[in-house]
């Protein structure tokens, strides 16, 4: 037997490919298929080429070409379909910013700017941060030394948009703040910050939490005293959705929470007590608090007249129209009339606009894209040979996984709207550039988690006794 | 940990699926109704985005459509004189929205129509630009033309013409009428033009052809004379009825009252019809009693809704009434009350041998190459009174024409048979009575145009208001434009 075939782990045997030329072949989709949509919502909106055509997809070209040589010389083994989905998304993303950019009825609004441009300087943003992941995580381990400064860092994020004069309140949500002539949602950051917090969190006390407890109706019920982390982070994620107002946030937090105590604990007990305090949090506080009611009304029944003079807006039945108008196959990109939405229609209802255009199809196609990069993450968190990876690949993955299906279900009417953005297509520089850092940190675990084992010293024993001749 | 992972991995995937669910319900299940709903813009984005399909009369458009700049409508609609067209037409504004032909035959004006889908198809695939098609319509230009202007030198009123034959509508108009034009697009002083004719006291906006009902006076003594022949109580038009005079109506001590010193003592029918006998008619329906006056005045449309396709409000014959009312209801009085269209209707079935057809004024839809899509083809509505009756009524109508109340609507060389009607209202009969005539000509080969006139208000004093004075001369100006375009 050749030591040349053990190995440790299940997953990464040695001479595993590293699959980078997958990846390059998907990116050259991921780019082109982008770059067709751009023509087609200049051939439809003007008849002609858009004249940025060239710049664009060199542009979006470079980007991708820089994070692919970054991934093959930094993390070789990493998944090679994350890249890819992202940048196909992120693409896209720009292709119907623009588009809406064209809209006569967007442009007579008095806060119109145009928003492409900015966009792609914050991919190109996003990129370098994920190029800047790459190079300097070596390994997402050294993540776990954080574990207390990212504790307090997630608070400080959380905080600031409460913070007077440096706050700012769009339509009732609090979860923006105004620095220079940005405007920046921590919430976005703080997403992947308190991944790392509760990933090192956990580890230490998942036995703790896992082992002991009693016995109760078929299930484990933990001690009074190990109730106190999930109580806090309960009471956080209600402190977020009374005082910022933002259920998204608020449920995105706690769910991440839930997930990954179940993942560590392995007890099903914690998720039962999770939907449980999430239903008492979300009902007591729909409750009392009134922006909260207006946005379950608009829910409940967005075409009221009632309901809109209270809310002060149509959006939501403006968007359950636009994705009704698509239809099965939709309008066809530049065709449609999504502008109708008016404020955010780039940002927050900017999957309406994917659902008038590209209709039905379209629309299972982005999710289904969504859908396998959260598998992929998933999947990165099974491979990951560590508890801490096992943990932090799961919670980025999960709070991707809930980001999506709240800001989906709310702009879809399936759920009462928040006012959080899909990530990588909607405007907006912290989403973009935040969820490329966590499509970074999964590439850095995946790596470590498919890269082969560096083959054990040799032993000299093991070699073969020299026979020497006479 | 995998376990757990595992099962995340399926909670992850159901997220997913749960959207992928909803968004089908949205986009498939629900799409159609989300598409068309009432406050989903793009309907109206759409009826504007290219010219609208026009409206045509004797093969000439009598709509248009202009482009407009600065807004997410692109054209709107122009009517070639539009107050004398407006009764028929409607109006398709890009604020207020749509009504009558332009609203019912919206899918085809705006090309969206399920008929025009494979062509629309074709279009897309070859680059073409979307069209509307074309709704041509049964009226007679000149006889529009006839209606219109008598209309308007005489204040309020309405007039409908209809082809006895096919029931065609060949006529509709009515005044103070309104410019579609005024308010087709989509400004805020548009918006204050319609606002300004829709609270304007002289409701310019009412399609008092179609809309109105008015009380039809003596022109509901034809009804009442089909109904005594149709069921029996006399069949010749010559011989003697059991009128006396003064007639008190049963059950009351009140005498029923001619206008003026009229011999309609034992009166014959087609005399009683003459010179408008109250007593001779009042005393019929009070004999026949309400249901079988009832019965005949239904078979003549009385108490439906027409469409037209536009609709029309229904006339009025009571049906709860006691033997007084009903002599009242007889002659036109009481609660009778009957839009233009159906004293058209009545009179046409009566020129028409009896026959009723269903009045239509949508001939054809046509695709924007001029295919026909839809060819409207005249049915019959029902049989009112028998051909033998019919033409004893026609004899009796003529006389009123020849030598009675009606002799304004003579036209020499064309046989002319006709009613007047002065219609009182208001409190003590204080308001102007209304005046009505109906009328029809015939020529050798049957009856071209039956013609209903209602003028309300006029300003001339009450004693000149009779229907053989101001309503008679429009009516025979219509049945002349429609005699002289046969030629």
């Amino acid at each position: 037997m050749s030591s040349s075939t053990t190995h440790t782990s299940t997953i990464g045997a040695i001479g595993a490919p590293s699959r980078r030329n997958t990846e390059l072949a998907l990116l050259v989709f991921a780019v082109v298929i982008p770059l067709f949509a751009y023509m087609n919502v200049g051939l439809a909106i003007s008849g002609e080429l858009p004249p940025g055509m060239l710049g664009y997809g060199l542009g979006l070209g470079l980007l991708a070409g820089v994070a692919h040589l970054v991934v093959r010389k930094f993390a070789p083994y990493a998944d090679p379909l994350l890249l890819p989905l992202a940048t196909l998304l992120n693409g896209l993303g720009l292709v119907v910013i623009w588009r809406l950019d064209q809209s006569e009825k967007l442009q007579q609004r008095p806060t119109f700017s145009e928003a492409a441009p900015n966009q792609l300087l914050y991919s190109a943003v996003g990129i370098a941060l994920f190029v800047g992941v790459l190079l300097l995580l070596k390994d997402h381990r050294v993540l776990q030394r954080y574990t207390y400064i990212s504790m307090v860092l997630a608070i400080v994020l959380l905080l600031l948009p409460l913070v007077p004069g440096l706050g700012m309140n769009v339509f009732g949500a609090k979860i923006w703040i105004r620095i220079g002539g940005f405007s920046i949602q921590p919430g976005e950051f703080a997403k992947i910050v308190i991944a790392v917090f509760f990933a090192g969190y956990l580890m230490v006390k998942r036995d703790a939490l896992a082992l002991a407890s009693r016995r109760f109706m078929g299930l484990y019920l933990p001690r009074g005293r190990d109730l106190g982390p999930i109580l806090v982070v309960w009471a956080m994620s209600i402190l977020i959705l009374v005082f910022e107002t933002d259920l998204g946030t608020s449920l995105l937090f706690f769910g991440m929470f839930v997930v990954m105590l179940y993942v560590a604990t392995e007890r099903t007990s914690w998720i039962v007590f999770g939907l449980l305090m999430s239903a008492v949090g979300a009902v007591g506080v729909a409750s009392f608090e009134p922006h909260v009611q207006v946005r379950v009304d608009a829910w409940l029944d967005p075409f009221s007249k009632a309901v809109i003079a209270e809310t002060g807006t149509d959006q939501i039945a403006q968007s359950l129209m636009a994705f009704g108008s698509g239809g099965v196959l939709g309008s066809g990109l530049g065709q449609g009339h999504s502008d109708l939405i008016g404020f955010a229609a780039n940002s927050d209802f900017i999957l309406a606009t994917y659902g008038e255009e590209l209709g039905l199809a379209g629309i299972m196609a982005v999710l289904l894209i969504y859908g396998l990069i959260v598998e992929r993450g998933v999947r990165t968190a099974l491979a990951a040979r560590d508890p801490f990876g096992k943990l932090l690949a799961v919670g980025l993955s999960g709070a991707f996984a809930i980001q999506v299906f709240v800001v989906a279900g709310g702009v879809m009417g399936l759920i009462p709207l928040t006012g959080m953005t899909m990530p990588f297509i909607a405007y907006g520089g912290s989403s973009v550039i935040a969820n490329w850092a966590l499509i970074g940190i999964l590439l850095r675990i995946s790596d470590t988690a498919r890269r082969p084992a560096p083959s054990p010293a040799p032993n000299p024993d093991a070699e073969m006794t020299q026979v020497v001749r006479p | 940990m995998n376990k757990p992972l595992r099962r995340i991995a399926i909670f992850c995937g159901l997220l997913v699926l749960a959207l992928l669910i909803r968004d089908n319900w949205l986009q498939y299940v629900q799409a159609d109704n989300l598409a068309e709903h009432e406050m989903n813009r793009r309907v109206p984005i759409e009826r504007y985005a290219q010219p609208r399909g026009d409206i045509i009369v004797d093969g000439k458009a009598i709509t248009g459509s202009q482009k407009v700049d600065g807004d997410d409508f692109k054209y709107k609609r122009t009517y070639k004189n539009g107050p004398m067209w407006s009764p028929v037409t409607g109006f398709a504004s890009q604020r207020i929205g749509a009504t009558q032909i332009e609203s019912i035959e919206d899918r085809i004006l705006t090309g969206n129509d399920d008929r025009l889908f494979f062509r629309r198809s074709l279009d897309m695939l070859t680059g073409k630009k979307k069209e509307g098609g074309n709704v041509v319509t049964t009226l007679n230009a000149d006889a529009q033309k006839a209606a219109y202007n008598g209309l308007k030198g005489r204040g309020k009123g309405a007039v409908a013409a209809i082809d006895p034959s096919t029931g065609a509508i060949l006529a509709l108009a009515s005044t103070p009428s309104y410019d579609p034009s005024s308010f087709a697009g989509n400004t805020n002083k548009e918006a204050e033009t319609f606002g300004k004719l829709d609270k304007d006291s002289d409701k310019p906006m009412l399609n008092r052809a179609l809309r109105e009902t008015y009380p039809p006076g003596s022109t509901f003594k034809v009804v009442t004379a089909a109904a005594a022949m149709e069921h029996g109580l006399y069949t010749d038009i010559d011989d003697k009825t059991k009128s006396p005079l003064p007639w008190t109506m049963p059950d009351t001590t009140t005498p029923l009252k001619n206008e003026g010193n009229i011999p309609c003592k034992n009166a014959t029918l087609r005399e009683a019809l003459r010179v408008s006998c109250n007593t001779v008619f009042g005393k019929i329906g009070s004999d026949l009693g309400k249901d079988k006056m009832l019965e005949t005045a239904e078979k003549f449309g009385f108490n439906e809704e027409q469409f037209v396709p536009v609709r029309s409000n229904a006339s009025v014959f009571p049906k709860e009434m006691d033997r007084p009312q009903t002599a009242l209801s007889s002659i036109g009085q009481f609660e009778t009350a009957a839009t233009p269209l159906q004293m058209a209707m009545v009179t046409s079935a009566i020129a028409n041998d009896g026959t009723l057809m269903e009045p239509y004024m949508v001939k054809e839809l046509q695709a924007p190459n001029l295919d026909v899509i839809e060819k409207h083809s005249p049915k019959e509505m029902s049989e009112p009174l028998s051909k033998e009756n019919a033409q004893k009524l026609q004899d009796m109508m003529q006389t009123v024409v020849n030598e009675g109340t009606g002799t304004a609507a003579k036209i020499p060389g064309v046989t002319v048979g006709g009613k007047t009607g002065t219609a009182q209202h208001g409190l003590n009969n204080s308001k102007n009575p209304y005046a009505w005539f109906i009328s029809y000509a015939k020529t050798d080969s049957g009856s071209p145009v039956a013609v209903a006139v209602v003028v309300e208000d006029s300003d001339a004093s009450r004693d000149d208001i009779s229907g053989g004075g101001l309503a008679a001369p429009i009516a025979k100006d219509v049945m002349k434009a429609v005699l002289d375009s046969k030629k």
